[in-house]
């Protein structure tokens, strides 16, 4: 490996996996995987919108766990573009998600013939 | 003779060999990955949008099978870490322990799609087809999109085996490892939220 040096630091911006790191994240996965497919399975929660709330929570620190330990993520990593495009990715997610699911609330909420107005219906 | 002289001694302004070949094409990877992600984003909010629009068809309580899809995710996360091993010994610089990890992470990902296919084949042949409501197509159109990836990523490992084995571990193989890597891990935290908001939420009452 003639190049083998001036790669070495080349790699520098990308991963330097340990073993410690994967295994972390290993098992931090399939705790948050294992514990909301037992809360909705085993009905824990009385009322769907907690449950629902609950498992939303745990799959967001998940997506953190998964970033964290298997794309090593970091500020630091390409001179902190990665996250600079990450942090924009989940601007315009945000906006996609939230700004679709509370225009189509309001539209199905004030566009949808109420029972009342259809037995007024002719 | 001067033109020679000019030319030998003409000061070089640039760098003829590139500088960050490998940052390039990680970062350029990433921000790949980032516009996949909007497009994930765009069927997740098509799925929010009409995941509750059933046309009086079967709702996703009555058709979703959670051990089936507990079994996906396992699968899916056990492949992330023997693909993280495969990285740890690519590390190393063991070509063939890096391929045992591949062709083990590439086993679990068709275990994966085969189930996945199995599952819809199953709908289906129910009359739960993409055609049967808003609900189902959202859901045939954002869980067969990730689908449709996870298979092309096997298409790749596959392709990057056989390149592995022609031409060992060099930077531009390793390079391509990376990618993969942070293709393959970005498909699993897409899969984190396919479970959580359209299996483990569609089959609340």
């Amino acid at each position: 490996m003639s190049n083998d040096h001036s790669h070495s630091h080349e790699d520098d911006g990308a991963s330097h996996s340990t073993l410690k790191g994967y295994m972390t994240g290993f098992v931090l996965a399939v705790v948050l995987t294992a514990i909301p497919f037992w809360l909705v399975m085993g009905k824990v929660f009385a009322t769907s919108t907690v449950t629902a709330i609950v498992v939303l929570a745990f799959a967001a620190v998940q997506i953190v766990v998964h970033m964290v330990y298997f794309l090593h993520m970091n500020g630091k990593s390409e001179g902190g573009w990665t996250m600079l495009a990450l942090l924009f990715t989940l601007v315009l997610v945000v906006i996609t998600l939230s700004g679709s699911l509370w225009v189509m609330y309001h539209l199905n909420h004030n566009m949808m013939p109420s029972m009342h107005d259809m037995r007024n219906m002719p | 003779m001067t033109a020679t002289t000019i030319t030998s001694a003409a000061p070089r302004y640039y760098l003829t060999e590139e500088h960050h070949p490998q940052n390039g094409t990680l970062l350029g990877f990433w921000l790949y990955l980032m516009s996949d992600c909007l497009v994930f984003a765009a069927l997740f909010a098509v799925y929010g949008v009409l995941g509750r629009n059933y046309a009086a068809g079967p709702t996703g309580a009555e058709l979703f099978n959670l051990p089936l899809v507990a079994i996906n995710t396992s699968l899916l996360l056990l492949s992330s870490i023997t693909y993280g091993f495969a990285m740890l010994e690519m590390q190393r610089g063991k070509l063939r322990a890096v391929l045992v990890w591949l062709a083990i992470t590439g086993l679990l990902g068709a275990g994966f799609i085969g189930l996945e296919l199995y599952e819809f084949n199953h709908l289906i042949h129910e009359g739960a087809g993409p055609q049967r409501s808003a609900f189902l197509s959202a859901f045939f159109a954002l869980v067969g999109t990730h689908g449709l990836h996870v298979s092309f990523g096997i298409v790749w490992l596959i392709t990057l085996m056989f390149q592995l084995g022609k031409h060992g571990l060099t930077p531009p193989n390793k390079r391509r490892l990376m990618c993969l890597s942070m293709f393959w891990h970005f498909l699993d935290v897409v899969w984190i939220g396919v479970f959580s908001f359209v299996y483990l939420m569609g089959v609340l009452p």
